[in-house]
């Protein structure tokens, strides 16, 4: 074994003419941000207030800012695949051979799912959750610093993947016996076995802070049942991850058994059963898409009762229709694999308790809809994204259940219906929550607003984009094609393959919109600031600190008597008190244990996919006693004082009584 | 006027996925196949009476609560209704309830492991998934085709699935439902052509480079002479599929043409099954779990319990010692086929 194990020049894909393009464009991209950093002197700037932040508000930015990030990627696979399936009909070859198609579907599957989806959803509750049960920060800031550090890691890796060898071919499931050795010997699944199981632990790690920090940290007064029903879907989701995110952990620790020390958990011979991965894989994967919808429901809920200035219709069928999807989420994995050849009885109940979802996620449905009945709703962005998701979720929550009927799943499993029935759930689920709750908090999180024409038109271009990019792909299930193909030859297929070749462009432009929206939000943010901190007329607490919220959050913690805390202060004159004394508050300090303990773990994971044992020892021993010193260290807190407390309160109550004429009193 | 536009629209989008499903799952040529289709239609109608009615309101009251119409009601802290709350829950209950017994139903009457009623014989083909095509044996005429597949109109197939490679889903879209191949174990699907055709059969499971091209024709002949014919035709072929030609089959290859073997060595699907299995390992473990039931009843084993299956497995071993020890792999436990060639059997 050489010094650098398998990795030889050899691992550059030169004869990838894309590849090599795209990485020129993103070293430029990135020498140019670097110089633009020098050039303004934000370096400092850049690691003091940022990279080594605890503060939860800018950890849940940086979040957001990766899961933009990955978007591009993943959306790249994306619009390349439709291509590819529009340039490849009728036997033709198309540009993209097997061995790259097959990367970017897998690609682009991981990326979505683990460094887009969970990111983001991940960063909006990073950005609110604290500030809605009136916390100063999350139970462990610290671990929280280093959980996003640890996703983070997991991102670098498969983004490494694209210039040094290959990433997997195995779709994003990574079935074996197809990911195992024998069919996969190359470095690609070991790209994904390691981006995943890293940053899988930080998003692990995650769940066990948030659920501290709910249990343990809410203002005084604030009941269980008086949470903000966002922060209540959080938790749920919160349950769901640490319930389900080491049985990830554990199974990819098998297939890594299998990979490394020729253990047979999961191969053809020497007694494996690929069907024990699948099972387990899925026992975290069917958990994993509601952890994805269920704060978007939660930020659907807040939405709705904010622009419609009144209170969520069946608060507490919302919170058990939540805690029932969680709990159902946990015993219907087998719907995945009906055509493995299970029992009747094993396939009807699974597939009957699939359906039983249905039941709470209507209720909610039903209660969004009394939540605007005798309402006044304001038609912004987000309100725009919620009726968005509420009729193209329906669709896509109908299809579900039809694929939860195991007589018409084997005709309809691993066929472009299903790709179109989990895009329209979380694309038209998820995402649609998630970008709801960018336009929703934005002003909170930046102090401005965004750009609210531009941000209309990036909806309507996502959302007619979805139908035309997605429609067809039912129709093609029924016309019997199945997923993952490269190239096709039926004729009968081609309309709908070019169909929906255009929605994906159509999706590109609402994504580029969104990007114009950014920017020409940032460039007029001076006309468009957000001095009271409550644009919206806002119900919860997040609404009652100024836009963005003071590093720490809360002069003085809030005493809540309702769930609709704000309004309730509000109605009763409570709001924008100033105190004439306030107590020290008690601080995390930054620390740059975090970034620097993942930096060795992505050592370790990029040693162990190119089997360089020497710097997987190194990176581990680093990891190692940077955790001892962090461990040891009792420097990692500090009082803000009373002084510079009244000081900054001041400012911002200035501010507000001198705006707070403009704002629409409810 | 609109609605008349509408509906003109409607059917006119309706006659084009209409003429578009021909040769999918809703154009279906077999009675699975049709049972599944009509199942699909029957639930998704169901489905529409709460969803046609949930999109409807969702545009209609964000139409009609909008900012600015001031002269309707505006009830800023009604939160609570006992009624709409029961009722909310009880509509998708009911239609859940009603779906629930039509799944539990049809699941049971569409099992794939379960024969089909009919009078006619069944015939059985056994299924070999490979890298990247598939080989189909018929044990009772002793012929092997690759990519192609051949049986009479109006006669159940019984299908023995297996892989010896990765995991694939062996998949005829018009005749109905499909099935895993895993390699060490055989899976089940019983079919039936109700009309006669040509029919695209593809794997619907993802197994690699040469996926896409894993394709293979089925042929529903219209007649039992026909399908003679077919035998005829296959088993005038010289080529033999034994052990030897078979690990040259195997060999990774993309988009292979048809292709026969006009003689089978018998014994050839369970040694392709087989060969993943250690003697010696534990098969009580794998045998009882859950969707491996397809492990009891490998091929021509049919009916065996446990017992049974692991007298059979030292039988075969005692066979492979004693007569074709030439041919073991050290790295399998190969329980070679009988070298008889099996061509009576017809």
């Amino acid at each position: 074994m050489s010094f650098f194990g398998k990795l030889t020049l050899e691992s550059i894909p030169y004869h990838e003419p894309i590849i090599m393009v795209t990485l020129a464009v993103v070293g430029v991209i990135g020498l140019i941000i670097a110089a633009l950093i020098t050039k303004h002197q934000k370096w400092g700037v850049l690691w003091h207030d940022w990279l080594t932040s605890v503060d939860h508000k800018r950890l849940g930015i940086m979040y957001i800012l990766l899961a933009l990030v990955m978007l591009i990627r993943g959306f790249s696979d994306a619009i390349m695949m439709r291509t590819q399936q529009a340039l490849a009909t009728n036997g033709a070859a198309g540009y993209l051979p097997p061995e790259h198609y097959d990367q970017i579907f897998t690609a682009h599957g991981v990326i979505m799912i683990i460094f887009m989806a969970m990111p983001f959803m991940i960063g909006l509750m990073n950005l609110i959750l604290p500030l809605q049960i009136g916390a100063r920060d999350v139970a462990f800031p610290f671990l929280n610093n280093l959980s996003f550090w640890l996703t983070t890691s997991g991102a670098v890796l498969i983004n490494i993947s694209l210039g040094l060898g290959e990433f997997a071919k195995t779709g994003w499931v990574a079935y074996p016996p197809l990911s195992e050795l024998a069919y996969s010997p190359g470095v690609g699944v070991d790209y994904y076995i390691w981006a995943l199981q890293i940053s899988g632990i930080g998003t692990t790690l995650t769940g066990v802070n948030f659920i501290a920090t709910v249990l343990k940290m809410r203002a005084p007064g604030m009941k269980l049942m008086q949470m903000p029903i966002f922060t209540w879907t959080c938790t749920w989701a919160n349950i769901l991850i640490v319930a389900s995110f080491p049985i990830l952990t554990a199974v990819l620790g098998l297939l890594t058994l299998d990979r490394y020390l020729d253990f047979h958990f999961f191969t053809n011979d020497g007694g494996g059963n690929a069907m024990m991965y699948i099972n387990l894989f899925w026992a975290w994967g069917h958990p994993e898409v509601y952890i994805l919808i269920l704060p978007a429901f939660g930020i659907f809920s807040e939405v709705i009762s904010t622009f419609t200035s009144k209170r969520l219709f069946g608060y507490s069928s919302m919170v058990w229709a939540s805690g029932a999807i969680s709990i159902l989420g946990f015993i219907v994995w087998l719907h995945h694999f009906f055509t493995m050849g299970s029992s009747a009885n094993v396939n009807a109940f699974f597939g009957v308790m699939t359906m039983v979802i249905a039941v709470p996620t209507g209720v909610k449905l039903f209660n969004w809809l009394f939540t605007i009945y005798r309402g006044r709703l304001r038609i912004t962005v987000p309100v725009l994204w919620t009726l968005g998701f509420m009729v193209t979720f329906t669709i896509g929550g109908m299809t579900g259940v039809l694929l939860a009927v195991p007589g018409a799943d084997y005709v309809l499993h691993n066929s472009l219906f299903l790709i179109a029935h989990f895009h329209n759930t979380i694309l038209g689920g998820a995402v649609f929550g998630y970008m709801a709750g960018f336009a929703f908090w934005f002003p909170k999180a930046m102090g401005f607003h965004l750009n609210e024409r531009l941000g209309k038109a990036s909806f309507w271009c996502w959302q007619v984009g979805f139908y035309v990019a997605f429609m067809p792909l039912y129709v093609l299930g029924f016309l019997g094609m199945t997923r993952r193909i490269n190239h096709t030859d039926n004729p009968a297929w081609n309309f709908w393959i070019y169909f929906a070749a255009v929605g994906a462009f159509i999706i590109l432009a609402g994504i580029i919109l969104q990007f114009v929206q950014l920017y020409v939000s940032f460039r007029d943010r001076e006309q468009n600031l957000d001095t009271t901190g409550d644009p919206w007329n806002g119900h919860t607490l997040e609404w009652s600190t100024s836009s963005p919220p003071q590093f720490y959050n809360f002069a003085k913690l809030p005493h809540v008597s309702d769930i609709d805390a704000f309004t309730d202060m509000k109605e009763k004159g409570q709001a924008y008190q100033r105190e004439q004394t306030y107590q020290p508050i008690h601080m995390p300090k930054n620390t740059a244990s975090g970034i620097l303990i993942a930096a060795c773990i992505t050592a370790v994971g990029f040693a162990a996919i190119w089997h360089i044992w020497w710097l997987a020892i190194v990176g581990f021993a680093g990891a190692f006693v940077l955790f001892l010193v962090r461990a040891y260290d009792n420097d990692v807190d500090y009082y803000v004082q009373p002084d510079d407390v009244t000081r900054i309160e001041n400012a911002h109550l200035d501010n507000v009584t001198a705006n707070l004429t403009n704002v629409v009193r409810g | 006027m609109f609605i008349r536009k509408l509906s003109k629209a409607m059917l006119a989008a309706g006659a084009l996925m209409l003429a578009g499903c021909e040769g999918g799952v809703l154009d279906p040529k077999g009675q699975v196949g049709m049972d599944e289709k009509h199942l699909i239609v029957v639930a998704t109608l169901l489905m529409l009476i709460v969803v046609i009615p949930v999109i409807f309101m969702t545009l209609y009251f964000a139409w009609k609560y909008r900012d600015g119409r001031d002269h309707e009601i505006y009830a800023p802290k009604w939160a609570h209704s006992k009624t709409i709350e029961i009722v909310v829950w009880l509509i998708p209950i009911v239609i859940v309830i009603i779906l629930g017994v039509i799944t539990w139903d049809s699941t049971h009457k569409l099992d794939p492991y379960k024969p089909l009623e009919h009078d006619a014989k069944p015939i059985t083909v056994q299924v070999v998934s490979l890298d990247w095509k598939w080989l189909f044996i018929y044990p009772e005429y002793g012929i092997a085709s690759v990519n192609e597949l051949a049986f009479p109109t109006n006669v159940p197939v019984n299908f023995k699935i297996t892989s010896d490679t990765a995991m694939n889903s062996f998949f005829i879209p018009q005749l109905g439902s499909q099935i895993y191949s895993m390699a060490g174990m055989a899976t089940k699907l019983h079919l039936i052509a109700n009309e006669p055709g040509t029919f695209k059969g593809i794997s619907a499971n993802y197994s690699g480079a040469g996926f896409a091209g894993m394709k293979f024709n089925a042929i529903a002949t219209p007649t039992a002479d026909d399908f003679d014919a077919w035998v005829t035709k296959v088993k005038q072929q010289a080529s033999t599929l034994d052990v030897e030609q078979y690990k040259q089959l195997a060999k990774k290859s993309e988009n292979n043409p048809v292709q026969y073997f006009g003689s089978v060595q018998r014994g050839m699907f369970n040694y392709i099954v087989m060969q993943y299995m250690h003697p010696d390992s534990n098969m009580k473990s794998m045998g009882s779990m859950e969707g491996m039931e397809g492990m009891h009843d490998m091929g021509n084993m049919e009916g065996m319990d446990h017992a049974q299956h692991m007298q059979h497995m030292q039988h075969m071993k005692d066979m492979d010692a004693g007569q074709h020890s030439q041919h073991s792999t050290p790295s399998h436990s190969t329980t070679e086929p009988s070298s008889t060639v099996s061509g009576e059997a017809e």
